[in-house]
C-alpha cells in the first residue's frame, strides 16, 4: 500500500481545514501499523480514505497495485468489500442479527464471481477469534469484547488485503482492550496487515510501527523493534481468546 | 450483489422488525381490505340487480304507455294514449319477429280465500305470458287459449297468494272469490322473487285476460304488452316493427310523438345497473383513497426507518455495498411489505365481505379482477412509494452515515 502527496481539505464556507497536508506513507504487507496523534490530526480521515470510503482531495493512493483515488464510487464499495476490512470503535453490528448472520454479511456483497460458502466462511472466522461457540448470539447477548471480536472477524472473513480499525479499544476497558490487542498480534503473525488508530500510548505499544499525525502531516515513524507482548496468561479469562 | 443475496438481505431485515413491518403494512392492509369490501359490496348489488332482471323473461320486449301528450296536446284520460288490447291482437296478426305476445290486463283487488283475504295484484293475460316470463307453474297448469276464448273464470296464483290464502293446503283446485265472483285456481307459478325495485313479483294472481277484463273489471286497463322472440338477434328488427304497428294502431300521425314506449330487456338492465354502477364507482373511489393514503404512509414509515437505519445503511456501504444494493434492498423491502400487506388486505376483505353478506343480508361478490388489481396495485404503491425512501438511503454519505447516532 502506497500513499504520496495526500491531502485533505474540507471547506467551511470561506475557510478551509487541511484535515490532510501532504502524507507520504508506504504499507508492506504483513505490518502492524499504530496511528497516533491529538484530536483533530486527521487520523480518521487519513482512515477514511485509505480504507476507499472518501477521495482524497490531491495525491495518489496506491493498494495492491490499484490506484484507488481514480475509481468510480461503484468500484470503491467493490475494494472495500474485497481488499479491505474495517473494526470500528463502537463496533457496528446489525442489531437482532446473529455473529454468524453478521459476519457472513460482506460475502452477500461479494460480486466476484464464483460462489462461496458464505455459512462455512463465517463459521470459520469466528473461531479464528475465538467465538466459534457463539455463532447464534445476537450482539444484545455479548459483550464488548466478544462483540468487538465479531467485527474482527467479519473484517477478516473476505481475506482483505488490510484490515483497518479506528480506535477498535475506545470503547471498551483496559483488561479487554489488551484481548483485542492480543488478538490482532495473533492476526498479525498470521501475515494480516492491521492498521489501527488509537489515543492510547499502552495500546500502540502492541504495533510494530507507530506513526503520529499531527495537523494533517506525520511528525513521527518509528518501527518498534520490541513490540509489547499481550501478556495474555495474567489478562486473559477463562474462555479464551484463541484457540 | 447477487440478487438472490439480495432478497435475502431484505427479507432478513422485514423479518427481523416485526413491529417496524407490522406498521408499514397496516396501511395497506387497510386500504386494500376497503377495495375488496367496497368493490365486493357495490358488484354484489350488481349482480343481484341482473339476475332479478334476467328473471322477468328472456327476449321480452315491453310496451307501456308513454306520456300522456303527444305533439304538445294532452290528450286528456280515456284517450288514444291507453294501450288496448286490440293493439296486442295487431302486433300478433301482423308482427313478423314476435313469437309470443300477451296484454297485461291489471287490477288490483281483494281475494278471499279459504284461510283468509289477501289484497292483491290481479293480472288478465294471455297463454303466452308464461313463456315470455319464462315463468313455469310449480303445481297445476297454466290456462289454455279455449280458456282466454270462453272467458273461463280460472287463475293461476303467485307463490305469495297461495301461501295467504291457502296457508299449507294445496290450491289446486279450490275456489275463491274475487269481487263476488268465483274463481276456480288451476295452478300456482313457481316462485320468482322480488323485482329490482323490489316488488314481490309472487304477489300475483294470473286470469286469462278476457275474464279479468269483462267479469273482474270495469274496464280493461292495458298496462302493458309484453312479447318476446324467439332469438336475441331479432330484438333490434322486432322493435322496429312494433314501433310501426303500434303507431298504426294508434292512428298517429307522421308530425305525432309515440304515446307508447318499447323497451327491450337490455334498456331494462342498463336503467337499474346505472345506478349500481354509480354507486360501485363512488365505493371504489373511497377505497382508492384509501390505499392512496395506505402508500403515503408506507412513505412516511420507510422515510422515518431510513433516518433510523441511517448507521446500518453506513455499515453496509462501509462492508461494500453499493449504492444501488442499498436502494435495491429497500425497494425490495417496501415493494414486499406492500404486497404481503395487499395480500393480508386481501384475506381480511374477503372475510370482511362475507361477514357483511352474513350480517347486512347483502349480497357481497369477491372477483378475481378485483384482487388482481389490488395486488398489482399494491405493488405499484410499493414501487412508487418506496422509491424515495429507498434512493434517500442509497445517496447517504457512508461516512456520515458511520457517525451517525
Ligand atoms: N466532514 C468534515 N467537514 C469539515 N471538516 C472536517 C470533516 N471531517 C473532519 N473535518 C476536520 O478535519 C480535521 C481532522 O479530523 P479527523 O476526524 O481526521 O481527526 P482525528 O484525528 O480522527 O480526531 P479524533 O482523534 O478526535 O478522532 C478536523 O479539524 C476536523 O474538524
Ligand atoms: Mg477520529
Amino acid at each position: 500500500m502506497q500513499v504520496r502527496g495526500l491531502r485533505k481539505t474540507y471547506t467551511m464556507g470561506t475557510n478551509k481545514v487541511h484535515a490532510l497536508a501532504g502524507v507520504d506513507l508506504d504499507v508492506r504487507p504483513g505490518e502492524l501499523i499504530a496511528i497516533m496523534g491529538a484530536s483533530g490530526s486527521g487520523k480518521s480521515t487519513m482512515m477514511n480514505i485509505i480504507g476507499c470510503l472518501d477521495y482524497p482531495t490531491e495525491g495518489s493512493y496506491t493498494l495492491d497495485g490499484i490506484r484507488a483515488d481514480t475509481l468510480s464510487k461503484n468500484e470503491l464499495a467493490d475494494i472495500r468489500n474485497q481488499k479491505i476490512g474495517f473494526v470500528f470503535q463502537g463496533f457496528n453490528l446489525l442489531p437482532r442479527t446473529t455473529a454468524l448472520e453478521n459476519v457472513e454479511l460482506p460475502l452477500l456483497y461479494d460480486r466476484s464471481p464464483g460462489k462461496k460458502k458464505t455459512k462455512e466462511l463465517a463459521k470459520e472466522a469466528l473461531s479464528m477469534v475465538g467465538l466459534g461457540d457463539r455463532v447464534d448470539h445476537v450482539p444484545s447477548e455479548l459483550s464488548g469484547g466478544q462483540q468487538q471480536r465479531v467485527a474482527i472477524a467479519r473484517a477478516l472473513v473476505t481475506k482483505p488485503a488490510i484490515v483497518l480499525a479506528d480506535e477498535p479499544t475506545g470503547n471498551l476497558d483496559s483488561k479487554t482492550s489488551v484481548e483485542v490487542m492480543d488478538l490482532f498480534q495473533t492476526l498479525n503473525d498470521k501475515g494480516i496487515t492491521v492498521l489501527l488508530v488509537t489515543h492510547e500510548h499502552d495500546v500502540a505499544e502492541y504495533a510494530k510501527r507507530i506513526i503520529e499525525l499531527k495537523d494533517g502531516k506525520i511528525i513521527r515513524d518509528q518501527v518498534q523493534e520490541q513490540r509489547r507482548a499481550a501478556d495474555v496468561a495474567a489478562t486473559m479469562p477463562t474462555d479464551g481468546v484463541l484457540a | 450483489m447477487r440478487a438472490s443475496n439480495l432478497i435475502k438481505v431484505a427479507g432478513k431485515s422485514i423479518v427481523k422488525n416485526k413491529m417496524r413491518t407490522l406498521l408499514t403494512m397496516l396501511g395497506i392492509i387497510i386500504g386494500v381490505g376497503a377495495v375488496i369490501v367496497m368493490v365486493a359490496v357495490g358488484d354484489g348489488a350488481k349482480s343481484q340487480i341482473e339476475r332479478q332482471i334476467q328473471n322477468l323473461g328472456t327476449n321480452m320486449l315491453v310496451i307501456t304507455p308513454g306520456s300522456s301528450s303527444a305533439g304538445g296536446v294532452s290528450r286528456g284520460a280515456g284517450s288514444f294514449n291507453r294501450l288496448k288490447l286490440e293493439d296486442a291482437e295487431k302486433l300478433r296478426n301482423e308482427s313478423m319477429y314476435l313469437s309470443a305476445i300477451s296484454p297485461v290486463v291489471t287490477t288490483f283487488t281483494q281475494a278471499v280465500g279459504p284461510q283468509g283475504n289477501w289484497r292483491t295484484r290481479i293480472n288478465g293475460v294471455d297463454v303466452d305470458y308464461p313463456l315470455i316470463r319464462d315463468w313455469p307453474v310449480s303445481s297445476g297448469s297454466f290456462f289454455t287459449a279455449a280458456d282466454v276464448r270462453q272467458r273461463k273464470k280460472v287463475a293461476i296464483i303467485g307463490a305469495t297468494v297461495a301461501e295467504e290464502l291457502f296457508e299449507d293446503d294445496d290450491p289446486v283446485g279450490q275456489t275463491i272469490r274475487v269481487r263476488n265472483v268465483p274463481i276456480q285456481i288451476i295452478g300456482v307459478l313457481a316462485a320468482k322473487g322480488q323485482t329490482a325495485e323490489g316488488t314481490d313479483q309472487d304477489d300475483v294472481i294470473l286470469a286469462p285476460h278476457t275474464t279479468v277484463g269483462t267479469r273482474l273489471s270495469r274496464w280493461n286497463f292495458v298496462s302493458q304488452i309484453l312479447a318476446s322472440t324467439s332469438s336475441p338477434g331479432d330484438i333490434p328488427a322486432a322493435q322496429e316493427e312494433m314501433k310501426v304497428i303500434m303507431r298504426e294502431s294508434h292512428g298517429l300521425a307522421a308530425w305525432e310523438a309515440d304515446d307508447f314506449e318499447i323497451k327491450n330487456q337490455a334498456e331494462l338492465t342498463e336503467a337499474a345497473a346505472g345506478t349500481t354502477e354509480v354507486m360501485t364507482l363512488l365505493l371504489a373511489a373511497i377505497a382508492g383513497i384509501s390505499l392512496l393514503v395506505g402508500g403515503i404512509g408506507i412513505m412516511n414509515i420507510m422515510l422515518v426507518s431510513v433516518t433510523e437505519r441511517t448507521r446500518e445503511i453506513g455499515i453496509r456501504m462501509a462492508i461494500g455495498a453499493r449504492g444501488t444494493d442499498v436502494l435495491t434492498q429497500f425497494l425490495i423491502e417496501s415493494i414486499v411489505m406492500s404486497i404481503l400487506g395487499g395480500a393480508v388486505g386481501v384475506g381480511l376483505g374477503f372475510a370482511g365481505a362475507q361477514i357483511l353478506g352474513n350480517v347486512m343480508g347483502w349480497q357481497t361478490l369477491v372477483n378475481t379482477d378485483t384482487v388482481m388489481v389490488a395486488i398489482v396495485f399494491s405493488a405499484a404503491v410499493g414501487i412508487f412509494f418506496g422509491f424515495y425512501p429507498a434512493r434517500k438511503a442509497a445517496s447517504l454519505n457512508p461516512i456520515e452515515a458511520l457517525r451517525y447516532e
